[in-house]
């Protein structure tokens, strides 16, 4: 039916008057080669009495459209925060492997070099004095460089995730709510996992060493690397885990649906867990 | 060289101060008065800044608008408020969203999240003949810009812009990047004002300019 549209149709064209999904979604999807007078043509057509009801279906349609419009935006933008933090984990763990296979070689000039980055960062500071240095030098270079690229891409998801998601970064820190919108493969489907999934998330290993038989099962996933849960005295660290799991898939939810930064679910988790901690006290 | 302000429009007095100002929903924490009328911040809006130094904008109240890189909706809000229908097309999510949120209390207004160079994606929703075409998007290319959207004018109607220079080329002397702009945009428009908006924005020219009639390029 599209096809035969003109080239410039006004975006009422085809559009019920009452149905509001039919008449946002032409506003996005839509093109036009030329603007024409669209009230009159409108009007014309049957799709609004006159012009000033004309106005009022546009601007029902283009609130409803834009509003919907940049959501999806947003949640597009997500995506690109999860290839950032996995990118991120890649050039780190390709950083230290190459520094150790460094460490290793630049041991036998004679020199003292430490392990890591930071070895790696003096052996690029060297002068080469034989073709075998030179290697050696170049390869601590990369080593230095994509140490760099690691630090810009953690900078990209600092900045980023409260833009995608600021409930989520402001609770978990903009890495670790990086890492469970990649986990759970974008926030849509993150603010759809129930609380018990997000405490687990990243530690399907155990999970499923558990469910085979091995193994207790894993009280929590990649949020143990935050401080509410390392942090806290290991007989209370599974109250915290799932306090802290459960805000954290309002936050998702909170996230996902309306996008507005709410203060109140911070609240909320600053004394749940000042009461678990608590208790460790007591005892 | 003071010209009359659109109807809709008044100087009002705000703690003491004459100031610009509209009457509609409170946007930005602009202070307001009693009978509903809101001060229009100048170092906060180019357009205000416009009329602040008196250019001759030949906007009336009532005027149908286009307004290119509307952000949250600042300077657009003060136009719907006096303006009649007023397209606001903005292409980053995050602004947009708080744009919405202004429109709904404007029911002249109309947020659209577009790219502004490519007009085609939003002709089949923004009306031709307009009068007035607004335009503060401060990336590069604003003069293609400008000459992409004119054919939402109506013959007579008027280009208002505000140029960033450093938007352009951030190493060139701010007035040879004005004037290459200025060059750019001859091949359409007519300019009949030029200001440097410097008392209130740093670096920027405001350009009133008239559609060229078709196949004069
Ligand atoms: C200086 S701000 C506008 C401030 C606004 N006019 C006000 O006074 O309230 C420039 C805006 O233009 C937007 N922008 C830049 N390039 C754009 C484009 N190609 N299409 C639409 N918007 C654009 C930016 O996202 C930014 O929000």
């Amino acid at each position: 039916m599209s096809d035969q549209r003109p080239e410039s149709a006004g975006w009422f064209v085809d559009v019920d008057p009452g149905d509001l999904d039919a008449g946002a979604a032409a506003i996005y999807d839509r093109t036009a080669e030329h603007p024409r007078d669209w009230p009159a043509e409108a009007v014309r057509a049957g799709f609004a009495a006159d012009e000033a009801d004309y106005y009022d279906a546009l601007h029902e349609a283009t609130l409803a459209a834009t509003r919907e419009a940049v959501q999806e935006r947003e949640r597009s933008d997500d995506k690109q925060l999860t290839h950032a933090v996995r990118a991120m984990d890649d050039a780190e763990r390709t950083a230290n492997e190459l520094a150790e296979r460094l460490a290793e070689w630049a041991g036998t000039f004679d020199r003292d070099v430490p392990g890591g980055v930071d070895g790696a960062r003096e052996v690029a500071a060297w002068t080469p004095e034989t073709p075998a240095e030179e290697r050696v030098v170049s390869l601590a270079e990369r080593v230095v460089d994509l140490d760099d690229e690691r630090a810009e891409l953690r900078s990209f998801v600092e900045s980023h995730a409260p833009d995608v998601a600021p409930n989520l970064a402001e609770m978990a820190g903009p890495v670790l709510a990086a890492r469970l919108l990649s986990l759970a493969g974008g926030l849509e489907s993150l603010a759809k996992k129930p609380a018990g999934t997000v405490q687990v998330l990243g530690a399907e290993d155990a999970l499923f060493a558990h469910l085979r038989g091995r193994g207790s099962s894993p009280k929590h996933g990649v949020i143990f690397t935050h401080e509410y849960v390392r942090g806290t005295h290991p007989d209370q660290r599974g109250s915290a885990a799932r306090a802290f799991a459960g805000k954290l898939a309002i936050a998702a939810r909170i996230d996902y649906y309306s996008g507005e930064f709410k203060q109140s679910v911070h609240d909320d988790l600053t004394d749940r867990m000042a009461t678990i901690r608590e208790r460790e006290v007591c005892q | 060289m003071s010209s009359a302000l659109p109807a809709g429009v008044e100087r009002r007095r705000f703690d003491g101060r004459e100031r610009l100002a509209t009457r509609g929903d409170p946007v930005y924490g602009e202070p307001q008065d009693d009978e509903g009328w809101r001060a229009w911040d100048a170092g906060r809006s180019k357009l205000g800044a416009m009329l602040e130094i008196g250019m001759d904008l030949g906007i009336a109240g009532d005027d149908g608008v286009l307004y290119l890189g509307a952000a949250s909706g600042t300077t657009v809000s003060h136009v719907a408020d006096f303006a009649g229908p007023t397209y606001a097309v903005e292409f980053a999510p995050r602004p947009t969203r708080d744009l919405v949120g202004v429109a709904e209390s404007r029911p002249n207004l109309f947020p659209l999240l577009k790219d502004a160079r490519e007009p085609e994606t939003y002709a089949h929703v923004v009306e031709s003949d307009l009068d007035c075409l607004i335009q503060d998007v401060a990336t590069r290319g604003q003069a293609t810009v400008a000459l992409r959207n004119r054919e939402f004018l109506a013959p007579d109607g008027r280009l208002l812009a505000a140029f960033k220079a450093r938007s352009e080329d951030v190493l060139s002397d701010p007035a040879e990047v004005f004037d290459d702009v200025l060059a750019e945009l001859r091949a359409g428009y007519e300019i009949l004002e030029t200001q440097r908006l410097d008392r209130f924005h740093d670096d920027h020219l405001a350009v009133v300019a008239e559609p060229r009639p078709e196949g004069s390029e």
